[in-house]
């Protein structure tokens, strides 16, 4: 375990580098300068885009720039925004929102996702899993926008059960319908991998076996069926960790939750290269750590994989 | 092999399995009784075995025929593309023509779904937004299927190293959520002011190519050693003849069912970024644009965020549903059960 564990870290190395890079490369060193673009393609005085080329060390050859890039990034020595905040300190403030609103979407996905999923692998063929199946199509089929526009209608202006927007301190009550509209889309595919991958462990030879020695149905499925059938599904929420980051984008726009999505976001706009640079790296840093973790957690639950 | 012979040896059980499972469950047995699989024997007499056997794609053929999910899902994508093509064949209303007298009016006839806030015809605006929605999915599948295609047969046929640096390429594009690398890529000076179905196309393809090269991956791998392509080099094909003439033909099916999918999942990926106002420009139609344009309008006039999103949805659904039912026939083992 404690080499698979190793060899899972080296190999995230040269993700970690290649990741960082894409994103530097394509930010910094793609035709048409983000220089110029602050501002907004309007010329600028010679000395001052002199200067800020030599505040984003453009003034450098490009491994130079990549390594200096790198360095800020680990010392979280982020630049400032066009207002002047310190990006280190805006990530600070909004990342424990996101971070809520995602373990919220990531609970309700595993919650109903892995119920409604096992009701249906059970029951494959039934009235139940018919309907959730086609259920699931349909979320999965609809932008994760277009989900938010409707439900924050439904529920936050016609029904008025919630605030249709999200306060500046975004407490976990009001993070409730964002969560579930940005956890909706992978609620359905959490329902269909758990479905199928229950309805195919149902003819594996270790649950006749369990039946042949006299075990009650409920023991069959809950000990051997539901344990086994749940190790893709710890995959893809540990990976989803990262689609939700991508996600949180939209949601965040929606119910204007001040959240990491919403800052990235602004920052697009804005055109703040160096901002959108800074928290695409982190999120990336972030997925790619998830997937580590994931992975470390698949070997434990089915040490089948640490041999392979 | 053990396919063909557990209905023989289920057979000479002595109580018929309809008798057997009808008497547990009438008495409630508490012990789960896993169901037998059974063919019966006059089932199998029928089997004509002079018959030459079906190829994958014929027996899938015959089985999708049959299938309602594939009728409904073909007829919808066939009418989208129709539309597509044909825009003036559904309207003969310019959806460009807008006045502010209309704006936001409920429908009235000849405008069988109202006006947006500029006063244009909804129903219109749908028709011709098709194109450019289609446009976007359909090119960036083809452009996911052969770069990724390319790198996943190269990187499973050869392996070695090959496969490994095109395995960590794959990584690293990995490691950036498709929305959030196009976000990024679109937002560069060179891609925002050149806005485009191509650019967008550009866009997702870049992000979008790890996921089919995954699969073609995994596929060639099952298929490279297999027997006729040890028989095919035996015959003295060279061994890139071989990958072209018999491994890829043999490893489309997964492929295909997979760019199905990922074909829906990039027109909501184009609507999305037209959301963030980063995909097509204003100036090309697309529903991504209406239902961004409606946001604004969404309490006031819901419809006309309504309907380019249903047109979005069922199109998307569509070749989901397209994937699913080819996935079910061109696995014949999934679909025994």
């Amino acid at each position: 375990m404690v080499m698979f564990a190793l060899r899972r870290f080296l190999q995230l190395i040269p993700v970690f580098f290649g990741a960082t890079l894409l994103v530097y490369f394509l930010v910094f060193a793609t035709p048409g300068d983000p220089i110029s673009a602050l501002s907004g393609g309007k010329p600028m005085a010679p000395a001052v885009e002199a200067a800020l080329r030599a505040q984003y060390n453009l003034d450098q050859p490009f491994w130079v720039q990549y390594g200096l890039y790198l360095k800020n990034l680990v010392t979280m020595n982020l630049g400032q925004t066009f207002s002047g905040q310190e990006v280190s300190a805006v990530i600070a403030r909004a990342y424990p929102v996101t971070a809520r609103l995602a373990i919220m979407a990531l609970t309700f996905e595993a919650v109903f996702g892995i119920f409604f999923g096992v009701i249906a692998g059970l029951r494959k063929g039934k009235l139940f899993d018919s309907t959730v199946l086609v259920a699931s199509l349909i979320v999965i089929a609809m932008p994760t926008f277009v989900l938010g526009f409707v439900l924050q209608l439904i529920f936050g202006v016609q029904l008025g059960w919630v605030k249709p927007t999200v306060s500046g301190a975004a407490p976990w009550s009001e993070l409730i319908l964002p969560a579930m509209v940005l956890g909706l889309v992978s609620l359905a595919y959490v329902i269909r991998l758990t479905r199928a991958s229950i309805s195919e462990n149902m003819n594996a030879d270790y649950v006749r076996t369990a039946t042949a020695k006299g075990l009650s149905r409920r023991r069959v499925v809950t000990v051997h069926i539901l344990r086994n059938s749940l190790i893709p599904v710890v995959t893809f929420l540990g990976a989803d960790l990262g689609g939700l980051m991508g996600g949180a984008i939209v949601t965040e726009a929606i119910f204007n939750v001040p959240g990491i999505g919403n800052v990235l976001y602004k920052a697009i706009v804005k055109g703040e290269s160096a901002t959108v640079v800074a928290i695409v790296s982190i999120l990336v840093i972030v997925f790619v750590v998830a997937n580590l973790v994931v992975d470390l957690l698949y070997a434990w639950l089915d040490p089948r994989i640490r041999y392979v | 092999m053990s396919e063909n012979l557990t209905p023989e040896l289920e057979l000479t059980t002595p109580a018929t399995p309809a008798a057997r499972q009808g008497k547990i469950s009438s008495r409630h047995i508490e012990h789960y009784v896993a169901p037998l699989e059974e063919t019966p024997l006059a089932a199998v007499d029928k089997v004509d075995e002079t018959a030459a056997p079906l190829s994958l794609w014929a027996d899938a053929w015959r089985n999708l025929r049959k299938q309602p999910l594939f009728i409904i899902s073909s007829l919808l994508i066939i009418l989208v593309v129709v539309v597509a093509v044909f825009p003036t064949w559904f309207t003969s209303v310019d959806p460009t023509e807008c006045t502010l007298d209309n704006s936001s009016l409920p429908p009235e006839p000849g405008h069988p779904l109202g006006f947006t806030l500029q006063g244009c015809d909804v129903y219109s605006r749908v028709i011709f937004g098709t194109r450019a929605s289609l446009m976007v999915g359909i090119f960036t599948t083809l452009g996911v299927l052969i770069i990724g295609g390319v790198m996943g047969a190269l990187a499973g046929y050869y392996g070695g190293w090959l496969d490994s640096i095109l395995a960590r390429l794959g990584d690293i594009f990995f490691a950036l959520p498709l929305i959030l690398g196009a976000i990024i890529i679109m937002q560069l000076p060179a891609f925002r002011d050149n806005r485009s179905v191509w650019t967008v196309v550009v866009t997702l393809v870049i992000f979008g190519w790890p996921q089919i090269a995954r699969i073609t991956r995994g596929a060639v791998i099952e298929n490279r050693n297999a027997d006729f392509v040890t028989a095919s080099k035996a015959l003295g094909l060279s061994p890139f003849r071989a990958l072209i003439k018999h491994v890829i033909p043999n490893s489309l099916a997964p492929v295909i069912v997979v760019a199905s999918i990922s074909l829906g999942t990039f027109i909501v990926a184009e609507a999305t970024l037209s959301f963030l106002s980063l995909g097509l420009p204003g100036s090309i139609m697309s529903w991504g644009n209406d239902i961004a344009a409606a946001q604004s309008q969404v309490r006031n006039n819901p419809s006309v965020l309504l309907w380019p999103a249903l047109a979005l949805v069922i199109t998307v659904l569509s070749f989901i549903m397209l994937g699913d039912a080819l996935r079910d026939a061109l696995d014949p083992k999934a679909r025994k059960r």
